[in-house]
């Protein structure tokens, strides 16, 4: 417990304390405190154990490059895990527990693979664990892997997802992008601005928070939306930028309706990258320690959060941030026991100030480990003298420089400069739709935030106006990059979340993993949740050392996104539950289910299955109606059969182009049977097209294949045949079919009223009139093998059909049939169902329908691919019909089909089975080899281990005259 | 080899004394005038198809060019699935073969590739889906794979965090034999073992055109490094193939996309099998590391960008939050995308190209990763002795003429 609150100071608001627990442990923050600057002021030290060594870990920075320890917040359903807490807002009743600790966070069992570390480098696990195989090892390497623990519970909270257009998108609300957005703010460009924290300013909040304040007041006079709270995660192709905004923080009760967290896609005809500095560490022996923290972060801790990390310290830097950092302390009322600077003296007013609060400062020394046992203890200091020295302290601040944040910058395709004077990769090519602005101080960040301001605003021929700039403090002195301030030690980390050490990336140099990418991938750098935001940079400098290169010619990974972990639940939004496929319902649905319909799903459309009565079982009600068909008359919902008008002189052609038949030489008022095929001459769907007038037809794709064949329509006429004066829409809905079919459906049909001639209408043809009093369009066409008319009326007219039908039903013992009905009477007849009973390699000759293909005139799409030898073979499987030898056994769907004597290979397979009410037997028909030539053939039906005898039959078995078609 | 036999001795050993003794798994030489083969691309099938030729056939002088460094293409970018679980005899027998190689390669190159055989269930979520299970679960039966048929109870009972709310389960096809493999692994266990046979692996090496002779013999490769002589090119460069086969003149029946993959924050165990859902496209394993590693479809458009999009990414999380709604408030930790080489069959290209001295291993699309065992033998075996192998035959570029496609999405409805 070394922590604590100071007595006064800092940003937060001291009249409103907040409770939270940690650990089970009860503590107390304040309103404005983050869980890490909270812990802190409870004396925490260790918040967590690390991935592979369980090493002690504690807080490290004070924002998205914290990389020191991981918590999960919340409980329940409501646990976030793998936070890093120093992006958590503190809230009442907050709850956080430490991941990846066994049994405790004090006693964690694991802690023991820092005693066998030295077996444990880079890469370990590929030179070992395969005797006599990875799985007898692979269990308790994966108990000991991983962070935190999913929830236990599905997530009781809601999401949501918008869109926003601006002219200009500005990443970041520190120096640069405030005085951005400010310049912008009445220039006529609407802009947005993004910030992850809860409050615009950034780095402003250590020198100039009224500004900031100021600042944002004005924006909001001026209409200028910001977003806090909110990280931009990724910039994608054409300047799309994905936003997650927090709604509530992790792991909060939040009362209903209210949403957790928005994501935005933000279409910015510019994007200005303000994003800032991210803090870089050094390297030396057990860096890791609790204690030792970024000096940026200890002064945010002091100035933010009215917060002292430690009591007593010693500041290791490169540059003059350390300075600052050690004459805040100081003023703060703690004790700095020594600078620790890595540069030869130099001069400057952050290091005058040092000097003049009396700070002793070592030049040209470097801090080369820290002591101590749960904590830092002290720290082992090299002297320009050559001679060591240890000094007793609490607290380790360090400073390694700054590497801007260029991640999305370089997710949009920017490259990256190395900035030799400030050691650090910069962006340089310029990115088309993007503009970054950073500065090394608050004095060139507002410069810089400025100037692309300008650049933006004279994109869109506007002009900029002045910013009154915050107090800026002045420029540091250069910086004296120090990669690692010590070497042999085993315990000099690199990475923090992935437990990557100095040894581990040169072992990766000495065994060649000397590609960037597979330096990453060896030791796992950069790869935790941090995504490497402050190791990246560090280890790139130890290969480049090992390997006698330059930082730039190792090289920089590919940014990708998310800058930030983002939650899954966000990514889904909306499309949860029922809303992530919304299901189709029919006009009359709410009259299905009046007469007891089971409904089912078919395609996304819910359709009734059966109309079972008072205790009938399944198969009954399935006989039931089929021989209600057969004998009678049955009506069904045929309302999601596909319909596409076709309209305009070259409706014919477009026709004839994706059909295997000829439609054009159909007659006004009849129907045809139709095939599709794809380019590679596989059925693509069939169905029946109707000839309405001269230059109207009605296409009738199957239901599942509606929307693809009316997009397939759109794209030719778009795209391939502009000049086409042909209309296709797609009216499927706009239209409700109820079917009659049986010997009195026509009986049924004129006792309805109609003024169509229905005497004469023949099978497969169509007419318009009115029936029952409505406008409709009357088919004589069947998928029962009875004579059927199908009766189409505008949707909103579909009840008054359906009252009318039963009406006029009563005397002809109407039955309602069901689709798994339907599809029992089109299977005797051996209709065959697209995408059941044909497959993607399905030609139109292996369903019987090759014959007229070579008579036709005019191409059609899928002609080309017909001609070629496999398609024109003998042998290839066919549509035939299957019935066992027993005559009773249903053959399995699925099931495959074999030679007489049941050995492999498969000659095809049983596509729809049934057994058949009308026939009194099984009835089944499939893709079988060669099967037209080989009726009556013997065959074996394999499924699992069953082995039934069958035979080839014909594929019909209803009917096959068709005598009833035309009755 | 020259980084030694890899052991838990030795691990002992090199661990007491500072890691010292480990040797380059692979070297760095610089490019020689001439090799009896040359291998474009430095992904697994190439690197694989190096291995084989040196160890299967005796090839001595081999290189292998990689433009950028190796593994960087789709083998460093895939979702680390391996399986075998094909519809068609061909399929079968090839994807096959590349499992079995993956059950006992870690040993054979003496690099661990932590194959992890945890299981693939593919489920069902309709009676027609379950239909089509049932005909996959027959033809894998009847072509000699491994499968089981798991009914809904079951596959509750193995996978207890599935909660499903929209799409129901009815059953699925679990084959055992599947699941993942380290990616990055399979690529240096590779190189390493093709460096121990004196292979060299030329990355940075970007090639810029072919040199024919006058009976039109392709018999040098042009690279950024100067022209490479070659008795045998092999082109092994997945999305890049259409741009390689321009720079040596023939067309090739592939189009790129990219196709995405994701990544959770590290977890600790939570899903110990590969589940794919064909309702909704979704794919996902948990690593040894702890991260969920998910996928789904096909970007729309052809690009070979290897970048990920928004809407792939919403639809592929919705997918995955379907399955497991408590993953909601789970993080993605990483988005990515491979440049992918579609076939309309879906089914790779093996064989000789238009232009004699160049043979290819291409068109894998959304699966190659599964098939690199397979894929390097059946290529070495092409460029050492100027026949296809057998298993190789169906897969020639010549069936897009005579139209003899082996077409996966056909028959199983399930894409790769």
């Amino acid at each position: 417990m070394t922590g604590f609150r100071l007595p006064s100071g800092g940003q937060i608001d001291r009249s409103q304390p907040l409770s939270f627990q940690f650990d089970g442990t009860a503590m107390t923050g304040y309103s404005g405190d983050t869980l890490a600057s909270a812990l802190l002021a409870n004396g925490v030290r260790t918040v967590g154990r690390s991935f592979k060594y369980h090493r002690r870990r504690g807080i490290v920075g004070a924002g998205v490059e914290d990389a020191g320890a991981l918590v999960t917040v919340g409980t329940a359903g409501r646990s976030v895990p793998n936070l890093k807490p120093a992006t958590v807002p503190l809230y009442e009743g907050l709850v956080a527990t430490p991941v990846n600790v066994w049994p405790s966070l004090e006693m964690d069992v694991r802690a023991l693979h820092q005693w066998i570390a030295p077996l444990l480098p880079a890469g370990f696990y590929n030179k070992t664990f395969t005797w006599p195989s990875w799985h007898l090892f692979e269990g308790a390497i994966r108990r000991a892997a991983g962070f935190g623990t999913a929830p236990s519970a599905p997530d009781p909270d809601r999401y949501a997802k918008a869109h926003l257009s601006v002219d200009v998108a500005i990443v970041g609300a520190g120096p640069a992008g405030l005085t951005a957005a400010l310049a912008l703010a009445t220039s006529g460009v609407s802009v947005v601005v993004i910030d992850a924290n809860p409050r615009p300013g950034g780095s402003l909040a250590l020198t100039d928070p009224a500004w900031a304040r100021e600042a944002s007041a004005t924006l909001s006079r001026a209409g200028v939306r910001v977003l806090t709270n909110s990280t931009a995660f990724g910039l994608y192709d054409h300047g799309l930028l994905g936003v997650v905004e927090q709604c509530a923080p992790p792991g909060a009760e939040l009362s209903a309706g209210r949403v957790r967290e928005r994501l935005w896609l933000i279409r910015a005809a510019r994007c200005l990258l303000a994003p800032g500095l991210i803090e870089r560490p050094l390297v030396f022996a057990n860096n890791d320690r609790p204690g030792v923290m970024l000096a940026q972060a200890v002064r945010r801790y002091l100035t933010v959060y009215g917060v002292a990390p430690a009591q007593r310290w010693v500041i290791a830097t490169v540059g003059d941030e350390g300075h600052r950092c050690a004459v805040d302390l100081l003023a703060a009322g703690l004790d700095v026991a020594a600078i620790v600077d890595h540069r030869a003296a130099v001069t400057s007013p952050a290091v005058a100030a040092a000097t003049a609060a009396g700070i002793p400062i070592e030049w040209q020394a470097r801090l080369t480990a820290t002591l101590g046992r749960r904590g830092v203890e002290g720290a082992r200091i090299a002297l320009a003298s050559g001679s060591t020295r240890t000094v007793a302290c609490t607290g380790v601040a360090v400073h390694g420089g700054w590497s801007p944040t260029v991640h999305l910058y370089s997710q949009a395709g920017g490259r990256l400069a190395w900035d030799d004077a400030r050691a650090a990769f910069v962006p340089s090519t310029p990115v088309a739709r993007v503009e970054t602005a950073f500065g090394w101080s608050v004095g060139e960040a507002c410069a810089a935030g400025a100037a692309a301001a300008a650049r933006v605003a004279q994109a869109f021929q506007r002009s900029t106006v002045a910013v009154a700039l915050p107090t800026a403090p002045p420029a540091d002195a250069p910086l004296q990059p120090l990669w690692e301030a010590s070497g042999a030690e085993a315990s000099a980390f690199v990475d923090l979340l992935s437990d990557v050490t100095a040894r581990d990336i040169r072992l990766a140099a000495q065994e060649n993993y000397v590609s960037v990418e597979h330096l990453k991938r060896y030791t796992t750098t950069g790869m935790a949740p941090d995504q490497g935001k402050t190791s990246n940079l560090p280890a790139l400098a130890l290969m480049a050392a090992a390997t006698d290169r330059t930082i730039p010619e190792v090289g920089t990974t590919r940014f990708r996104p998310p800058f930030e972990p983002i939650s899954l639940g966000v990514l889904a939004h909306s499309r949860r539950g029922a809303l992530l496929a919304p299901s189709l319902t029919l006009p009359l649905a709410r009259e299905h289910l009046g007469l007891g319909a089971e409904m089912e799903e078919y395609g996304r459309w819910q359709r009734p299955a059966l109309y079972p009565r008072r205790g009938e079982r399944r198969e009954e009600t399935l006989v039931r109606e089929v021989l209600a068909v057969r004998n009678g008359v049955g009506v069904f919902d045929a309302s999601p059969l596909g319909k596409i008008e076709l309209t305009g002189p070259d409706a014919a052609r477009l026709l004839d182009f994706i059909s295997v038949q000829t439609l054009s030489t159909l007659p006004v008022g009849r129907v045809r049977y139709h095939v599709m095929l794809t380019e590679t001459g596989t059925v693509l769907d069939d169905g029946v097209c109707a000839r309405l007038g001269p230059e109207h037809f009605l296409l009738s794709p199957s239901s599942a294949m509606a929307s693809t064949v009316a997009t397939l329509l759109d794209e030719l006429l778009q795209c391939d045949f502009p000049a086409w004066r042909c209309l296709a829409t797609a009216v499927t809905q706009g239209w409700a079919v109820l079917t009659l079919t049986g010997p009195n459906a026509l009986a049924l049909l004129s006792a309805l009223g109609t003024d169509l001639p229905l005497s004469t209408l023949p099978h497969m043809s169509i007419a318009t009139g009115r029936v029952a009093g409505l406008p409709a369009r009357v088919a004589r066409v069947s998928f029962t093998g009875e004579a059927s008319y199908e009766i189409a009326v505008p949707s909103t007219a579909a009840q008054t059909l359906w009252h009318a039908i039963w009406a006029a039903g009563t005397v002809f013992d109407l039955q309602p049939i069901g689709l798994e009905s339907v599809l029992v009477l089109r299977l005797e007849k051996g209709y065959l169902i697209h995408g059941v009973d044909t497959d993607g390699e399905t030609t139109p000759d292996d369903l019987g329908y090759g014959g007229g293909i070579a008579r036709k005139a005019s191409d059609f799409i899928g002609r080309r691919s017909l001609l070629r030898p496999e398609q024109r073979r003998s042998g290839r499987r066919q549509l035939v019909g299957l019935t066992p030898e027993d005559g009773v056994t249903v053959l399995p769907a699925g099931g495959h089909v074999l030679l007489d004597d049941g050995t492999p290979p498969s000659d095809g397979w049983v596509t729809s089975s049934a057994y058949s009410p009308t026939l009194a037997r099984p009835v089944a028909i499939g893709l079988v080899a060669d099967g037209r030539a080989r009726m009556g053939a013997r065959c074996q039906i394999a499924d699992g281990d069953r082995r039934i005898p069958a035979r080839i039959a014909a594929l019909c078995a209803w009917d096959p005259e068709g005598r009833r078609l035309h009755g | 080899m020259r980084s030694g036999r890899y052991s838990a001795w030795r691990l002992l050993r090199e661990g007491l004394s500072g890691h010292r003794g480990w040797g380059p798994a692979w070297r760095s030489p610089e490019p020689q005038r001439h090799y009896d083969v040359v291998i474009v691309g430095g992904g697994g099938h190439g690197l694989a198809t190096a291995y084989y030729l040196a160890r299967t056939h005796g090839v001595r002088r081999i290189a292998v060019l990689e433009r950028g460094w190796i593994g960087g293409g789709n083998s460093g970018r895939n979702t680390t699935i391996i399986r075998s679980n094909y519809f068609w005899p061909e399929s079968a027998a090839l994807y096959d073969f590349a499992l079995r190689q993956y059950e006992q390669l870690s040993r054979e190159l003496n690099f661990n590739l932590m194959v992890s055989q945890r299981g693939l269930l593919m489920l069902a979520h309709t009676p027609h889906d379950v239909e089509l299970g049932r005909r996959t679960f027959n033809a894998m039966r009847l072509n000699g794979i491994d499968a089981e048929w798991l009914d809904a109870d079951r596959i509750l009972s193995e996978v207890p965090s599935l909660q499903p709310s929209r799409f129901p389960i009815l059953g699925g096809v679990m084959q055992r034999r599947a699941g993942i493999a380290r990616h990055d692994a399979v690529v240096w266990g590779f190189a390493r073992a093709a460096d121990s046979f004196g292979v060299d692996i030329l990355q940075g090496t970007e090639v810029t055109g072919f040199r024919t002779d006058a009976t039109g013999r392709a018999v040098a490769v042009l690279t950024n490094r100067g022209e490479i002589g070659a008795g045998a090119i092999g082109l092994a460069v997945a999305g890049s193939s259409t741009q390689l086969a321009d720079l040596a003149g023939f067309r090739l029946p592939v189009t790129s996309y990219a196709l995405q993959a994701f990544v959770s924050e590290p977890l600790k165990p939570f899903l110990d099998t590969v589940l794919l859902s064909p309702a909704t496209g979704c794919y996902v394993s948990q690593s040894d590391k702890g991260e969920l590693v998910f996928g789904g479809a096909l970007d729309l458009f052809p690009s070979f960008a290897q970048r990920g999009t928004p809407p792939i990414l919403e639809q592929v999380v919705a997918g995955l939050l379907e399955m497991f709604p408590t993953l909601a408030r789970v993080r993605l930790l990483r988005q990515w995308a491979g440049c992918v080489d579609v076939v309309h069959d879906s089914s790779p290209i093996l064989g000789p190209t238009p232009v004699p001295g160049i043979a290819i291993n291409c068109g894998w699309g959304t699966g190659g990763f599964k098939a690199i065992p397979a894929g390097g033998y059946l290529l070495a075996h092409q460029l050492a002795t100027g026949q296809p192998h057998p298993m190789a035959v169906p897969f020639g570029l010549e069936r897009f003429s005579t139209g003899r496609l082996i077409d996966e999405a056909a028959a199983a409805g399930i894409a790769h």
